[in-house]
């Protein structure tokens, strides 16, 4: 019972911040300087007429408050409102989009966990040798490098020079084969990073856990080295390991945004800089706030499945 | 403190990368070789060499001299946007932790919308509310630093403001304006520097990611991430154009992170290996 307490707690407490994040949407358009209208139109100088019009049309002629209302009702029905771009529905737009971020996202973090576990175990068990020195570095070139600028450098040599990958595009829904060739440079760009963070923590962690007196236990009774490592260190290393993984992905989810413009990939990110560039506000607004929503999401799920992992945790005391 | 830091290698050179840089961004006109922004299609697209060091970009601008005016624009946007960012993460941390209850509620309320996006995303948000240019680039990435902020300071003025000193003030009659700012905020400054300093990294990366969106600084002033947005489409026959700003980009943001981690273990033991590094 005291789990579903839990849980229920921490999904209650989502609910103002989803608000929230619906009124940060709804100022994206009210915040920026001018008439929003005039701001939607751009350089183009309407007559005032056109203008009044177009108020009436996005209701825009109503009192702030009456606009407010407005917009959470029908964010909340499932109606995000429709693009000024393509005119089609925001919210449909979106999720025809939407797999090809999810993919990148999580094709990043499992990169990510495959490259920096193992790293950092090797690192830590032949602590201060030239492959602990070599991939310390390699770690804080990864976290200090611009994905984007990875992104590049593996196109041009993965890509351009080798032509293992396609250059540019995110391959066909259907074809399982053709998403994973397409997915794996800028997956390997987003991930570097994450990658280079969970090395990091992997090696201090199981560095400061090799020090502990159940270890040296465990090694007197005579246990196999792999044994020690895999079964007694590495278990209680992860758990600050899974904390960064799980925080990693909603922020992954951000780095989309950058990644998904080198690789021309169709997907959230570039949804949100062609909304910004064509000034069409209702996708933008919506796009945001799918992100939010997500990211929301992914932090909610983390957390209880978190709770599992470690059960000491207590989100009474947490909230 | 200066043999402190010259025994920690990794601080010493991040230290000495920030200082060859800032003297850079300070020196840029002495020691630009060419005018940044002149443009010479005869030498368009040239490769390092003896006369252009770096080379050349896609109008015939001389990158080095490009790169190290844009070493002036990557430090201010990053230590301006990062002064933004605390000095408004700090008030927000500072009432939050102090008051509590309602008041305290009410601002992490605020500060929990702020983070469920990205600071990337942040940025671009305001960006695209406010338009481009260097100031409400600086403005953008310095509020979608706040939250990080204030967080952090909040939790360092719940911890401070419990112990005995704090008490002992208020009881000789300490206003609130007094206990915080002349007892608590000093004692959050370790942090404070810290996190400062980790966070410059991210804000030059940060304002390097949205020039390369071209929501930045608009052209033809030199920035780093522009140069390698610019330098994309010549990615097949001229690399160097877009590779050289990505490595200097790699190599600033590096060193605040070298001197920022360093900066932790010396001034907050008790921080020593923590995320703080790794937070975005």
């Amino acid at each position: 019972m005291d789990e579903l307490e839990d849980i229920s707690r921490r999904v209650l407490v989502i609910i103002p911040t989803i608000l929230g994040a619906v009124t940060l949407a709804f100022l994206i358009i009210h915040a920026a300087p001018g008439d929003p209208i005039r701001t939607l139109m751009g350089d183009y100088d309407a007559p005032p007429e056109v203008v009044e019009r177009l108020k009436q049309q996005f209701g825009l002629d109503k009192p702030l408050y009456v606009q407010y209302v407005n917009y959470v009702a029908s964010v909340l029905s499932g109606d995000f409102g429709t693009s000024l771009r393509t005119g089609r529905e925001v919210l449909a737009e979106i999720l025809r989009v939407f797999p090809h971020t999810l993919f990148l996202a999580l094709g990043a973090v499992v990169l990510a966990i495959l490259i920096g576990i193992p790293l950092g175990m090797i690192s830590a068990v032949r602590n201060n040798t030239s492959f602990d020195h070599l991939s310390r570095i390699v770690a804080l070139l990864g976290i200090s490098m611009p994905s984007f600028w990875l992104a590049l450098v593996l196109l041009l040599f993965l890509s351009v020079y080798a032509g293992w990958f396609p250059l540019v595009g995110a391959g066909e829904l259907e074809n399982p084969l053709s998403i994973l060739h397409h997915l794996f440079l800028p997956a390997l760009a987003l991930a570097a990073r994450d990658a280079a963070a969970i090395s990091r923590l992997t090696r201090s962690g199981l560095l400061e856990i090799l020090r502990q007196d159940y270890i040296v236990t465990a090694r007197a009774k005579g246990l196999a080295e792999k044994i020690v490592i895999y079964k007694h260190a590495l278990r209680n290393a992860l758990i600050p390991i899974v904390t960064v993984i799980s925080l990693d992905l909603g922020y992954t989810l951000g780095g989309t945004v950058v990644i998904e413009a080198v690789f021309s990939r169709p997907g959230l990110g570039s949804l949100i800089i062609q909304s910004i560039y064509s000034r069409d506000y209702p996708q933008l607004q919506g796009a945001i706030m799918f992100f939010a929503f997500c990211f929301l999401l992914v932090n909610m799920t983390t957390d209880i499945i978190y709770k599992f992992i470690d059960p000491r945790i207590d989100y009474k005391r947490a909230l | 403190m200066l043999r402190q830091i010259t025994d920690n290698k990794a601080m010493l050179v991040g230290c000495i990368l920030i200082f060859i840089f800032t003297a850079t961004a300070i020196f840029s006109a002495w020691l630009s070789p060419f005018d940044p922004f002149a443009q010479n299609i005869r030498f368009r697209l040239k490769p390092p060499g003896e006369t252009y060091w770096l080379g050349t970009d896609g109008y015939g601008r001389d990158i080095l001299s490009r790169i190290i005016w844009g070493a002036r624009i990557s430090l201010t946007v990053g230590v301006v946007a990062v002064s933004i960012g605390a000095t408004l993460g700090i008030l927000v941390g500072l009432v939050s932790g102090f008051f509590g209850g309602s008041v305290d509620n009410l601002l992490m309320r605020i500060i929990d919308v702020l983070l469920v996006l990205p600071t990337v995303l942040l940025a671009l948000v305001i960006v695209a509310m406010l338009g481009p240019g260097i100031f409400n680039l600086m403005v953008a990435v310095g509020i979608s630093n706040a939250p990080r902020f204030a967080r952090v300071i909040r939790a360092e003025v719940l911890a401070v403001k419990k112990m005995v000193f704090v008490d002992a003030a208020s009881a000789l009659g300490a206003s609130y304006m007094r206990l915080m700012s002349r007892h608590i905020l000093p004692n959050t400054l370790a942090s404070i520097l810290v996190l400062s300093t980790l966070r410059v990294a991210q804000a030059i990366t940060t304002e390097a990611s949205l020039s390369f969106l071209g929501l930045g600084v608009a052209p033809p002033t030199p920035t780093w991430g522009s140069m390698i947005s610019d330098g994309r489409i010549y990615l097949r026959t001229s690399p160097w154009v877009a590779i050289v700003p990505g490595v200097m980009i790699m190599l600033i943001v590096m060193a605040f992170n070298l001197f920022g981690d360093g900066l932790r273990d010396l001034l907050d033991p008790k921080l020593r290996g923590s995320k703080a590094n790794l937070a975005r």
